[in-house]
């Protein structure tokens, strides 16, 4: 097995998580964000296409969703920053005997709000979401999205039928809105017990009627903390704004290469900032005429701006995966991404400028951020 | 007599940092002698059955050198003494 390296980050650090199909890695800077050194490999031969931090109740938590072709999948944590992982003797996260279902892929962790410091939230394929109220011990499956009618007409995507984004609304304790691929997005605003299809205004153009109720295939939508009414959504063939929670969206595919893309991030405290990196077609699904660009608004969508300097912008046909976009804490806010090719890009000024933080990575599927 | 079961390396710190497990009793089945090895062992369980009680699918079992998706899955006769192995199946990418 590969010798793992670790990091010894101090407070205030940044940290990168990136979860590949070979393992997970811990990449630590300053502040600055000028030089970086890294940890891992973790988990090394196992897919992690989820992680997150909990700095909740005084916590430094790190967890991760390792998935062995061999050995299957459940949730780790480290309180060391990776020196020392969790692994539990019972597979955390697994489906009930009675639903005759099976684990395939842990996709998305996501702590609670700071109201619920114990509440923890993870969504896996076949599409499913899991609730823990005692900070991670144990597991629950969420019965009343299992049991949506909807359910049996649900299609996987490309990456199997997975619910990949949880968003607790930041100020509505029993609101909370999930996205499958593909199925679309659904709401609940009675903490779970209930769900309701949410996809007014967003395109299927797989499916005969090109706006229906439930089935589009959601990429990755995102939510502004601060004024949670804005959202973003990147969608299979389709940009999106909603001023209205989610309710009803609005194409915003204003000046960029290609509506179709994987991630989406929003800007921490601008709700009028977003980035993505547009993809050529569904089929060729790389960066159009080879050139790797992220694409960012400061005007909630009516306008995107090419980001290129410091990326590569000849013969550069890269791919980034819905969960691999992600923004840091600290102002003027980092931008990060990684790709199918092994490369983690960075940038410390919200994107303007760009330099390859690591190359020769496996493929990259996830990347998080946290504030050690 | 007990039979034995073989741990693949990946497992053994889950199984006591053993390479080989013996477990006392006469299962007749292979589902009867993992019953046994999940007592005995019960961390290496979630790590080779999913939860609908399959074998996961890049596992094989095999019982005295033959795997038992040939000889009836997890029906597979067991003799008394029968050596057990757990290994992960060539695969990968």
């Amino acid at each position: 097995m590969p010798v793992t390296r670790h990091v010894s980050p101090r407070p205030g650090d940044v940290l990168i998580l990136v979860g590949t199909m070979k393992g997970a890695f811990i990449v630590r800077s300053d502040a600055r964000r000028q030089e970086w050194d890294v940890g891992g490999p973790y988990f090394p031969g196992s897919a992690v296409y989820a992680t997150a931090f909990d700095a909740r109740a005084g916590r430094h938590r790190l967890w991760a969703g390792p998935h062995s072709m061999h050995w299957g999948g459940l949730l780790r944590s480290s309180d060391d920053f990776g020196k020392t992982w969790t692994n539990p003797e019972q597979a955390n996260v697994k489906f009930p005997e009675s639903s005759g279902a099976a684990l395939a892929q842990i996709w998305q962790i996501v702590p609670g709000r700071e109201s619920e410091p114990d509440t923890l939230y993870c969504g896996v394929e076949p599409a499913a979401l899991f609730v823990s109220r005692d900070a991670g011990e144990t597991w629950s499956l969420s019965e009343g999205l299992w049991n949506h009618p909807h359910r049996p007409q649900w299609q996987p995507g490309g990456g199997g039928l997975c619910l990949h984004t949880i968003l607790p609304d930041p100020e509505r304790p029993d609101r909370m809105r999930i996205a499958v691929s593909a199925a679309g997005m659904y709401v609940t605003d009675d903490r779970g017990v209930s769900w309701r299809a949410s996809n007014k205004g967003v395109r299927a153009d797989f499916l005969p009627e090109k706006y229906p109720e439930f089935g589009q295939c959601v990429h990755k939508v995102a939510q502004a903390r601060r004024r949670p009414d804005r959202m973003f959504l990147q969608n299979h063939w389709g940009l999106y704004r909603s001023d209205d929670r989610g309710e009803s969206w609005t194409d915003i595919a204003n000046g960029v290469p290609s509506d179709f893309g994987f991630p989406m991030a929003i800007h921490p405290h601008d709700p009028d900032t977003a980035w993505i990196v547009p993809l050529e077609s569904d089929e060729f699904r790389c960066t159009p005429e080879g050139k790797l660009r992220v694409y960012r608004t400061r005007d909630g969508g009516a306008r995107w701006e090419a980001q290129t300097d410091g990326l590569p912008q000849d013969g550069a046909y890269e791919t980034v995966l819905r969960d691999a976009l992600a923004v840091d804490a600290i102002e003027p806010h980092g931008v990060y991404f990684g790709t199918r090719s092994g490369k983690l890009f960075g940038s410390a000024d919200e994107g303007t400028r760009w330099s390859t933080l690591l190359d020769g990575l496996p493929p990259v599927i996830s990347v998080k951020t946290a504030i050690a | 007599m007990p039979v034995l079961f073989v741990i693949p390396g990946a497992l053994r710190e889950l199984a006591g940092d053993r390479a080989e497990v013996r477990v006392e009793g006469t299962p007749r089945s292979i589902a009867a002698a993992l019953s046994l090895l999940w007592v005995e062992c019960p961390a290496v369980r979630d790590r080779v059955m999913t939860e609908r009680g399959e074998v996961r699918p890049h596992i094989n079992v095999f019982v005295d050198g033959e795997n038992i998706r040939a000889s009836g899955g997890l029906d597979a006769p067991v003799r008394d003494g029968a050596e057990i192995m757990l290994l992960p199946a060539i695969s990968g990418g």
